[in-house]
């Protein structure tokens, strides 16, 4: 296991160094001009060097980028027009724009992502799976039937359309739901959840359709198995036999779809942000683009790319929990 | 002694699951009073292609200590039937018909939870493939437990007890480690003597083994079946032996009974179908073994197919590959179906063919050609 960690933990930083490299090459060997970009109008050639040397823009490349590297590791300080700011270790550069170490406006807008997943994949996992459970016990019949022409419908909708219409006619014509804001839930946990419910809803129920699907056909096929056989065989009740003996096996490719989701929208569900006004991380990632903050571009890229690998992580440890044959070496 | 096994037989069926019952003893192979009575019996599935036949007036009996042979081919029926007898054909796909008797208690139309208390307590079943009929994702320990506590309103210690006490039983060495363990860290044979300890944690009175040494290792073959021979001996209990392996039959068998198209087509003591056949099929079956050790280089396989359960011939199923179809007068095996009766004088079983002089053709033409 311990070694298992580490290799795994190995593997991790190649695939995170990578990804530095990339969206470092990407970024800033590209021909851009992010000095320009970031002088406005009024803007001298003295400036845009001046803008240039603070960002260390006059340098070579590979000296470029060993400082990121070094910042990274140790902490970088950058100075413009005669003013210093600090960008503590572990660094991914300084936005000028925001006036505020990348890192901190990314940590910032994390835990609106941290709890918009939380709820959501809580609904989605667990209605999606009994639901699907339900429905691949009695293949054929209405229930199932109406269940599968549901996700299909719903599958054929783009999640946006529904989350506008719901946010226009639920929340703003018919105010059924409330408003979402993100409140702290150290703070306030009912506003917390007040603020949050809604686009917990309509993220979670939309997407608990493709978890009823998946667990459907994982639970058919896990239903018609030897030891489902075996467990019916022993006398045991058919509450016991789906959910302990089938749903078992059944929820372990779930797990790793669940996983890489979780994944997803904790580094951007820019559709339910934007729709629902939940300054997130998607919206932070959006905002860069549009405003050419090329040190926030990375740091999304990277941040993406570390909660990624550690989501990975997770679901194969997850894994070799579920299943027993999987042996972490 | 009939008395006691009548008694025992009858408060078994009665005791509530979990509560005490009186210890058996393990009977004489004999005439005892049956303890299994299947009557009649007719399993049927509607499909979309019409209706499958797997079994059809199928009768028997067994009485506890005995042990009877279902011998076929695949999709004869064998499986089927025993599976009734679990009620573990999903009653709204199946159309049961005819009676089955479990020490008195009628089975067909029973509900579902009233079959679960005779799941793993009255009767239990040992599947073919213990590799895929083990949970893979539980502990064997684990597995055993549920079964026991199923039926048992005992704490989780008592129930690892006996799970423990009944992995000693059936030969697993280390017991108390190997409880610990998954199916996949077992081997194939150690598999089956779990799949046999757990179908056993109850004491059941009957045991299906449904094919159990099909696929182990010869040399493992014989150890399970030795296995099962001794804990019958121990326990008392009727065992269904399913099979296509004659070699199997005749090392454990008291009964046998061949089944094709899903039908019995010969029935009797172990003796009577495997030394003194009176159906074709069963000629087939004998003659269809390869002898290693006799200089016969040339198989005798039964040609042709086994016949599709949606259409059945109107007459003898068999008579489409039979080869003595011919001796039999005015084509009567492709118009009547034979009944299962007694066909000649001398100790033969019942059989379902219309010749006249089985024995003759047996004696001279057959058995020649079994090694």
């Amino acid at each position: 296991m311990l070694v298992y960690i580490l290799r795994r933990l190995a593997s991790a930083i190649s695939v995170v160094l990578v990804t530095i490299v990339i969206s470092f090459g990407l970024f800033f060997v590209a021909p851009s001009d992010p000095a320009g970009m970031l002088c406005g109008v009024k803007c001298t050639p003295a400036r845009v060097a001046e803008i240039e040397k603070s960002l260390g823009l006059d340098k070579p490349t590979s000296e470029q980028f060993a400082l990121y590297m070094k910042g990274l590791v140790v902490g970088r300080t950058y100075e413009s027009g005669g003013v210093t700011r600090e960008c503590p270790a572990p660094c991914l550069g300084f936005s000028f724009k925001n006036d505020q170490p990348v890192l901190g406006t990314l940590i910032a807008r994390l835990p609106v992502n941290l709890s918009l997943v939380f709820g959501a994949a809580l609904i989605f996992l667990i209605t999606g799976v009994t639901v699907g459970s339900l429905a691949a016990k009695r293949p054929g019949t209405t229930g199932d039937r109406a269940l599968v022409g549901t996700t299909l419908l719903m599958s054929s909708v783009p999640y946006y359309i529904i989350a506008i219409l719901v946010f226009l006619y639920l929340v703003i014509q018919v105010p059924i739901l409330p408003r979402p804001a993100y409140v702290s839930p150290f703070q306030n946990p009912g506003a917390w959840i007040a603020g949050m419910i809604t686009p917990w809803l309509v993220l979670g129920i939309y997407s608990s359709t493709s978890y009823a699907r998946y667990s459907r056909g994982s639970m058919i096929e896990s239903l018609s198995e030897d030891y489902v056989r075996t467990a019916r065989a022993k006398g045991l009740s058919d509450r016991r036999v789906t959910f302990v003996h089938a749903l078992r096996a059944a929820i372990t490719p779930v797990m790793t779809i669940f996983g890489l989701d979780v994944a997803g929208l904790l580094v951007s569900s820019i559709f339910t942000e934007k729709i629902f006004g939940l300054q997130g991380l998607g919206i932070t990632a959006l905002q860069s683009l549009t405003n050419y903050d090329l040190p926030l571009i990375m740091g999304t890229v990277i941040v993406g790319a570390v909660v990624l690998v550690i989501m990975n992580f997770i679901v194969d440890v997850l894994y070799s929990v579920l299943d027993p044959r999987v042996r972490l070496v | 002694m009939s008395a006691a096994v009548n008694e025992a037989a009858h408060s078994a069926a009665h005791t509530p699951a979990g509560g005490p019952r009186p210890s058996r003893r393990p009977s004489h192979k004999g005439q005892d009073e049956a303890f299994l009575v299947v009557d009649d019996l007719s399993v049927q599935f509607p499909t979309e292609d019409g209706l499958v036949k797997a079994v059809q007036n199928v009768s028997y009996s067994l009485p506890l200590g005995r042990t009877l042979a279902i011998v076929g081919e695949s999709g004869s029926g064998k499986s089927v039937s025993s599976m009734a007898i679990m009620g573990l054909h999903d009653p709204k796909r199946t159309i049961i018909t005819g009676s089955i008797s479990l020490g008195g208690e009628q089975i067909v139309g029973r509900s579902q939870d009233d079959m679960r208390k005779i799941r793993g307590q009255v009767a239990s079943i040992i599947f073919q493939d213990p590799q895929s009929s083990l949970h893979p994702y539980f502990t064997v320990g684990w597995q055993l437990r549920e079964a026991y506590r199923e039926h048992h309103q005992v704490s989780k210690s008592v129930a690892h007890t006996r799970a423990i006490e009944m992995l000693d039983r059936v030969g697993i060495p280390h017991p108390k480690r190997r409880a610990d363990q998954y199916p996949f860290e077992f081997s194939g044979g150690m598999r089956q003597r779990a799949m046999i300890a757990m179908a056993l944690i109850n004491d059941p009175q009957l045991i299906i083994a449904d094919e159990p040494t099909t696929a182990l290792d010869v040399t493992v073959q014989a150890q399970i079946l030795d296995l099962l021979n001794d804990l019958q001996a121990e326990f008392g209990s009727a065992i269904i032996m399913i099979t296509h392996d004659l070699a199997v039959v005749a090392e454990v068998a008291d009964d046998v009974m061949v089944m094709y198209g899903g039908r019995a087509v010969e029935h009797g003591t172990a003796e009577q179908v495997l030394v003194r056949p009176n159906h074709p099929y069963t000629w087939g079956l004998l003659q269809s073994i390869p002898a290693v050790s006799s200089e016969q280089a040339e198989l005798y396989p039964i040609k042709g197919n086994p016949p599709s359960l949606l259409s059945l011939p109107p007459g003898c199923s068999f008579a489409p590959r039979c080869p003595y179809v011919d001796r039999v007068p005015d084509g009567k095996c492709r118009t009547d179906l034979p009944e299962l009766i007694s066909r000649s004088a001398g100790d033969h079983g019942l059989s379902r063919c219309h010749l006249s002089n089985p024995d003759a053709i047996f004696a001279a033409e057959v058995e020649p050609r079994i090694a």
